[in-house]
């Protein structure tokens, strides 16, 4: 029951998204305007710009998920389709664990762009030790939308929309920290220490979607 | 948890928190007497070491009030009951405060002798980062429609930014056990002197008296705010009671 309505809220999320491309229409160009912000910030040097380009990569997109978090529930609220979710008759975990996957593919679409860019405009090589990268890159990206889902919800309920980068941002200090140095070490051919920044992702993610999955339904109450 | 829930309310009383007020003050200049003219300097800083007194203190507080918060947003998700709310909330608002003086002094006492105000040491990004998430639930709580609805996310955020601390924690001194930088001595070596370490207890127990009459004023404060909240919304409001004018005379509006 759980899973069934799980994947129908992430399928109809993920429809909705192909069909308008609201959120990754803005959020893509959001961050490639980004990384030229980052390499204008930097300068032309490209040792200096390879050496912190992993950072640039989970930087740029961190904050356009912060605001691609906001944006799927923004569409959602729109003429009123949220109630209508909040009140079907499912387990409300259930459709938390829907919306964090829909977020999870759809910041995959974006690290898998945002990283293109940097792999061009700052020479960040891909190729070193791809299975880690992506393992490492997956759990980062549900590691960010595990608490993204969550607390986009606060965007659209409320007087007032939350300042989601405010609360979500030290939150999830663990996966900025393991992501980046993950991806650091493994596009410089290494794996020391890559085991362990694993180890840190999966404990984050695990702990932040059980969570949600527990407490999505408080948020909701009235 | 009928125990607890009778001393909230005795906390929360005037008498309760006078006694703690003044409770408070007597142990914070106690500790100040102890720590400046008492204790003798240490050995190798100096006078800059006095700062502990208070910095230590802080810091122990600062993590019972995020662990109070923790307790109490769970209690609140557990039994719904308002009164946990306002725990949490007192208790968020003294572990900011007593997070960010914890931050303040240990930048003051690293600037003479570590020769910097600032270090990625593990423990001192950790403490940074919880003054920021507990600033985050502090925040939040602007946002919410109705006082049920910022019960309930503030409460999530207590039980969120909890179980974020200890993983925040590994991953800092994993990030930093990767990158040697010098590394750091830190104060409390096993020899400390019996005086020192009276003054750090005493200078603790004056904390704790004053997180208790923070609490107090806060817990007071947030029971008149809730209901003030419900008086005023429960009565229309003056423009709409002005009374029509059954007489010509003498029937117009008072005060």
């Amino acid at each position: 029951m759980t899973w069934r309505a799980a994947w129908a809220v992430a399928g109809k999320d993920l429809r909705v998204e192909v069909r308008s491309r609201y959120a990754l229409g803005s959020v893509l160009p959001f961050a490639a305007t980004m990384l030229l912000a980052f390499g204008f910030a930097l300068g032309p040097d490209r040792g200096l710009l390879r050496l912190t380009a992993p950072g640039l990569l989970w930087l740029a997109g961190l904050f356009a998920a912060v605001d691609l978090f906001a944006r799927s529930y923004r569409s959602e609220a729109d003429a009123g389709a949220l109630d209508g979710l909040l009140l079907s008759p499912v387990p409300k975990g259930a459709v938390y664990l829907g919306k964090a996957v829909a977020a999870t593919a759809q910041v995959l679409v974006l690290m898998v762009v945002t990283g293109l860019l940097v792999a061009v405009l700052f020479g960040l090589p891909l190729g070193r030790s791809p299975a880690l990268l992506v393992l490492t890159t997956l759990l980062g990206v549900v590691g960010l939308s595990a608490l993204g889902s969550l607390f986009g919800l606060l965007t659209v309920l409320g007087r007032r929309q939350a300042a989601l980068p405010v609360l979500v941002l030290p939150l999830v200090t663990p996966v900025v920290i393991g992501a980046i140095r993950a991806t650091g070490t493994l596009v410089q051919g290494g794996t020391e220490g890559v085991a362990g920044w694993v180890g840190v992702l999966l404990a984050f993610d695990a702990a932040f979607l059980a969570t949600g999955f527990l407490v999505y339904g408080h948020l909701i109450e009235d | 948890m009928s125990m607890i829930d009778r001393l909230l309310v005795r906390a929360g009383t005037r008498g309760a928190q006078r006694a703690l007020g003044w409770a408070s003050l007597g142990g914070l200049a106690g500790t100040a007497v102890l720590g400046l003219y008492v204790v003798p300097p240490d050995a190798e800083q100096g006078d800059v070491q006095r700062l502990m007194y208070v910095h230590v203190p802080a810091a122990w507080l600062a993590f019972l009030s995020f662990t109070v918060v923790f307790v109490a947003s769970v209690a609140y998700l557990r039994t719904g009951r308002i009164r946990w709310d306002r725990v949490a909330v007192a208790s968020a608002e003294a572990g900011v405060l007593f997070c960010a003086l914890t931050l303040v002094l240990g930048s003051l006492w690293g600037r003479p002798v570590w020769g910097t105000w600032w270090t990625w040491d593990p423990r001192l990004t950790t403490t940074v980062v919880l003054l920021l998430v507990y600033v985050g639930y502090l925040s939040l709580r602007n946002v919410a429609d109705s006082p049920t609805r910022r019960a309930h996310w503030s409460a999530v955020v207590g039980v969120v930014g909890f179980v974020d601390v200890p993983i925040v924690h590994m991953s800092v001194v994993w990030w930093r056990s990767l990158h040697q930088e010098a590394t750091v001595i830190r104060p409390g070596a096993p020899t400390m002197d019996p005086s020192m370490l009276a003054t750090l207890l005493f200078g603790t127990l004056a904390f704790s008296l004053a997180y208790g009459y923070l609490m107090a004023v806060r817990l007071r404060v947030g029971r008149l705010e809730d209901h003030a909240a419900s008086t005023v919304m429960s009565q229309p409001s003056p423009r709409a009671r002005a009374p029509r004018p059954v007489h010509p005379v003498g029937g117009g509006p008072r005060g």
